[in-house]
């Protein structure tokens, strides 16, 4: 297989909680506890999971928007983990953010042209004919009009808005996108308006993306493979088809059923899975399995051993002792996983 | 909640530590930094008619030579223990709490203080009461009826009252009501409250209006922009859906969330009032700390400077400090900290 | 006018609005009747006007600018000409609702025992110790566990679904028999969401209220609606059941939200099929049919798209539809254009 673009490895991040008079550090809020994956060059990777599971920290880990605890980020081989500022900000270019909130990532009192031709003014290779050709081109890209250069962002809907965000990103001219829940600001019509605009950027610019959401359906839509992430950890992560038609890891399953289903017809009849109470707090995780506190299927060995994130089916990779959809799994996985768990309820091989 | 208030009480104590340290280098060192020497603080001590060397024989003995945080570990040890001032000529007693000794007056500075304050006590405490219950309902009924008649009016006269001195206010008023009508007490006298609670009350109520005015004011614009804000938020419209009547919506959830800030500001504004309202209580000839504290500087008695700025900072930060307490008992959100 | 027969009935409703700017006509003209034990789903996008006609059936533009006209009628009584303070008897008691985000919509400074208690003794006179035993009771039917210890909890105490419970709670305090919910799954995460519509769902049961949900979200009022109105600048649109809606849909809006929509019980398509434009401004709503500029059949109604507004009108057995198109050709639009492109990878 060829290089990753990006190597995410090991990546924590710890916030410190401090309590009582002296403010003694009392634990870590988890945030990313050692999340691991590749992203390769052109292709989408969807980042699932409830609110605190970490997904959102990931993506500022990678951009160094904060500064990890541990573990690796690697882009185009260069080990970015602990780069200094000024040897960072040549990569910043190649690797730009989309935020959720289209109303406040855009200052009020600069143009569109201000905002989107800024990154032309920092390379400070145009003139300023040059910038306003630059930036209505990218306009048009995105599906603005060009002639709107000197307009303010209070203008323009909220979906128009988030344009003027990727149009900006677009400047740099970026290879890998990292999208914070791009569309769930935006009303479900504009939502599907800018889903197609990234897709149709991705194959027109050969861009790669890392979306972070919420919504598993825009992110099956949008995504080539998917990690779902449960308080600080990847706990599935495989191709969009595998991961949506033979889920493996419960809480997979779990957060799919609940997803409501506009089908009239079959309401009632279909099987679901509810999970009890709220997701807990990454502050004091669960230990071993992180969600076996809520899980069906746990059993003593979910409470003790943490279980690997291992590859069970090709480019299937689950977290877990007693996963779903057994007959997808690989039969020498299926007899690792055994093993693991036999292991774990019998330590120094005391089966008889 | 403990931890809360443990921690702000060492808050507190910190704050007063560095406002003495302040204080004490604002009148010892800085003025060495312009070149004044032992003597020349000894000199103040004595008087006018010091020679030389009894001013040098003075310094000594006063410990103007010794290293600074000498002089400042005496000075606190004062406040607690009580202080004896040997100039060379007189032995000078000053019992604790000793904040100074005045040499011009040959007296502490503390018995003096504490003869004032209620004067002070009186001149805040009420002015506060009127202008808290004045300004908040004037700037409830503005928010309420917001563009009308009344909220245009209301918030001229709040313009005015925060434009206008109180020293022009103060004298407007004694020109018109208490010499002009004669309805009101001429200034100058103090009766004390457990004297006879009447004339207290007719001899402060003009001091009280006019400083009330100033406040009062501020606190209408305050209550009135809270209110605008409280009044729009989401429980608000909650608590409409219960079927609440507008007058308990008002109050319980709108007046109660926009108070808060007011809180804290009155707890500091009552706190620098009872350090001394200068130009209220030299408009209206009231001997409180304020007087002092413009008489110690005519006098350029240092000492009675310095006490009187420990007292007022005191008062400050004892203020500072029951407003935070008084904080976490009105917002259950700060009592996480 | 005659008194309806149904529980609640809207005639002819319109809410606007004085600005600086002109009129918004957030609600023009809306009509619609809901009876006990039934889910009327009311789907829009942001500036349809949903939410707003909910704060108008509570009565809660009385005595604001907002300029009302038409009528509201909930169990036999006519609540638009009603004195305010009528109106304010039954909110709570006879009417409740639900909001988006709890947590600014409880108060942060009273405990969520506090507030439903609050609730309950404003039409029940009973001590507060009654009340509390009731306040108690209801968080404990709502799921909430320990329910003798968690309300003496303050709403940020409280983690976001368990909050949207106790909200639930304190709506249900007086036992209404109209709930209107708007967004309440909203701001909540996809597995907490599902707890909620099951709650609602069984609550609906033993409540036996009319429920109302106002939400863009058409997998949550699939779940949850027998009848489903879209409202598109300020008016209904479509209005049917929910299989007219899901299954049948005749309104090119309803046909765009539709596609619009990624699905998970289907193979994914290679592109979604959004609607062109942005939502219309209130102010300026376009002439004729306010859809017509995002309307990708508009060259199909004869011209008259931006020159006439289209009456709702009944298309089959109680499916109505606002549109210019005959409905054969929508009918045929429908099972010929747009259904397969939805379904086809």
């Amino acid at each position: 297989m060829s290089e990753p673009l990006l190597s995410v490895q090991g990546l924590e991040k710890h916030f410190p909680v401090t309590k009582g008079l002296f403010k003694r550090q009392v634990g870590a809020v988890r945030a990313v506890d050692g999340v691991s994956f590749d992203v390769f060059k052109g292709e989408t990777i969807g980042l699932v999971g409830e609110s605190g599971c970490g997904k959102t920290t990931t993506g500022r880990l990678i951009t160094r928007l904060i500064e990890p605890t541990g573990g690796k980020v690697v882009f185009e081989g260069n080990d970015i983990t602990h780069m200094s500022q000024s040897r960072i900000r040549p990569l910043r270019r190649d690797m730009q953010l989309i935020f959720q909130d289209p109303y406040s990532s855009l200052n009020p009192r600069h143009t569109v042209g201000a905002i989107v031709g800024a990154p032309f003014r920092i390379q400070g290779v145009k003139t300023e004919q040059g910038i306003k050709k630059e930036v209505q081109d990218i306009l048009a890209l995105v599906g603005l009009n060009p002639e709107h250069y000197n307009r303010y962002p209070h203008e323009f809907s909220g979906g128009q808005r988030q344009r003027i965000g990727i149009a900006r990103t677009l400047a740099l001219k970026p290879k890998l996108i990292i999208a914070d829940e791009p569309v769930s600001a935006l009303d479900v019509s504009i939502q599907a308006q800018v889903v197609n605009l990234l897709e149709d950027l991705q194959n027109e610019l050969d861009l790669t993306y890392v979306v972070i959401a919420h919504d598993l359906s825009v992110v099956r839509h949008i995504s080539d493979r998917v990690a779902v992430m449960y308080l600080g950890k990847i706990v599935e992560l495989a191709d969009r088809k595998s991961l949506y038609d033979a889920p493996m890891h419960p809480y997979t399953n779990a957060l799919l059923s609940a997803v409501p289903i506009p089908d009239v017809k079959h309401r009632g009849d279909r099987e679901r899975i509810r999970l009890q109470g709220d997701v807990p707090s990454p502050l004091n995780p669960p230990p071993a399995c992180r969600f076996h506190t809520r899980c069906w299927k746990a059993q003593v060995v979910c409470k003790t051993e943490e279980p690997p994130l291992v590859e069970l089916a090709p480019g299937h990779q689950v977290a877990c002792h007693f996963p779903e959809n057994a007959d997808k799994i690989s039969a020498p996985a299926a007899a690792k996983v055994a093993r693991n768990v036999q292991d774990a309820q019998h330590p120094k091989g005391t089966i008889a | 909640m403990v931890t809360y208030i443990i921690r702000r009480l060492i808050g507190a104590l910190l704050m007063l530590a560095i406002v003495s340290m302040v204080t004490f280098s604002i009148f010892f060192v800085v003025p060495r930094m312009a070149g004044a020497t032992s003597e020349d603080f000894a000199n103040r001590y004595l008087g006018k008619a010091a020679t030389a060397e009894m001013a040098a024989v003075a310094a000594e003995k006063l410990g103007f030579n010794d290293p600074v945080p000498v002089q400042y570990g005496r000075w606190i040890k004062g406040v607690f223990a009580g202080a004896e001032y040997d100039t060379g000529a007189s032995i000078e007693q000053c019992p604790a709490p000793c904040f100074g000794y005045s040499f011009v007056k040959r007296q502490p500075v503390w018995p003096e203080l504490v003869d004032r304050i209620p004067v002070t006590l009186s001149l805040a405490v009420g002015a506060s009461v009127i202008w808290l219950i004045g300004g908040v309902a004037v700037g409830v009924l503005s928010a309420l009826k917001r563009g009308s008649f009344f909220d245009r009016a209301a918030m001229s006269v709040a313009l005015a009252g925060v434009s206008l001195p109180i020293f022009f206010t103060g004298i407007v008023s004694l020109v018109v009501f208490s010499y002009g009508m004669g309805i009101t007490a001429p200034g100058g006298a103090y009766t004390p409250f457990e004297e006879n609670p009447a004339e207290w009350a007719y001899n402060l109520l003009l001091p009280w209006i006019t400083l009330a005015f100033l406040y009062a004011a501020s606190y209408a614009r305050l209550t009135r922009a809270g209110m605008l804000e409280t009044m729009g938020e989401d429980y608000i419209r909650t608590a409409r859906a219960k079927g609440l009547p507008e007058s308990t919506v008002i109050s319980r959830h709108g007046l109660r969330a926009a108070l808060t800030p007011i809180v804290t500001i009155f707890g500091l504004d009552l706190g620098l009032l009872l350090g001394g309202a200068v130009l209220t209580e030299s408009t209206f000839s009231l001997k409180g700390i304020g007087d002092y504290a413009v008489q110690a500087i005519m006098t350029n008695d240092l000492p009675k400077i310095m006490g009187v700025t420990m007292v007022a900072a005191l008062f400050v930060v004892v203020a500072s400090l029951i407003v935070d307490l008084l904080y976490a008992v009105v917002d259950p959100r700060v009592r996480l900290g | 006018m005659s008194t309806p027969t149904s529980f609640l009935e809207l005639r002819d409703l319109r809410i606007h609005f004085p600005t600086d700017d002109g009129l918004v006509k957030s609600v023009d003209g809306l009509s619609y009747k809901l009876e006990r034990g039934k889910t009327l789903g009311i789907v829009g996008e942001s500036g349809s006007g949903k939410s707003v006609t909910s704060l108008g059936i509570l009565g809660l533009h009385k005595g604001t600018r907002a300029k009302i006209s038409g009528e509201i009628w909930l169990d036999g009584e006519e609540l638009v000409s009603a004195s305010a303070e009528h109106v304010r008897r039954l909110r709570g008691k006879k009417m409740a609702m639900i909001f988006q985000d709890p947590l600014s919509a409880m108060h942060p400074f009273y405990t969520v025992g506090q507030q439903i208690i609050e609730a309950y003794r404003i039409h029940h006179k009973v001590s507060k110790k009654v009340a509390r035993k009731h306040a108690i009771d209801m968080l404990g039917r709502v799921g909430i566990p320990q329910p003798e210890r968690r309300v003496d909890s303050y709403p940020h105490e409280f983690s976001g679904g368990m909050r949207q419970r106790a909200m639930i709670a304190m709506a249900l305090s007086c036992d209404p028999e109209l709930l209107i919910a708007d967004e309440p799954t909203t701001a909540l995460d996809v597995t907490v969401q599902a707890q909620i519509l099951d709650l609602m769902r069984d609550l609906q049961r033993d409540f036996n209220a009319a429920l109302i949900i106002i939400t863009h979200d058409l997998g949550v009022v699939a779940e949850l609606s027998d009848d489903i109105l879209v409202m598109y600048g300020g008016k209904c649109i479509e209005y049917g059941t929910a299989e007219d809606i899901f299954e049948r849909p005749e309104h090119p809006y309803t046909w765009g939200l539709l596609g619009s929509m990624p699905r998970l019980d289907r193979e994914p398509t290679e592109r979604l099929l959004p609607i062109k434009g942005n939502p219309p401004s209130l102010i300026n709503v376009p002439s004729g049919c306010a859809f017509h500029p995002r309307c990708a059949f508009e060259g199909r109604t004869g011209g008259k798209a931006d020159t006439e507004v289209p009456a709702l009108l009944e298309s089959s057995g109680g499916h109505l539809v606002r549109c210019h198109m005959p409905p054969e050709l929508r009918r045929d639009i429908w099972e010929n254009e747009i259904k397969p492109s939805l379904e086809s990878s």
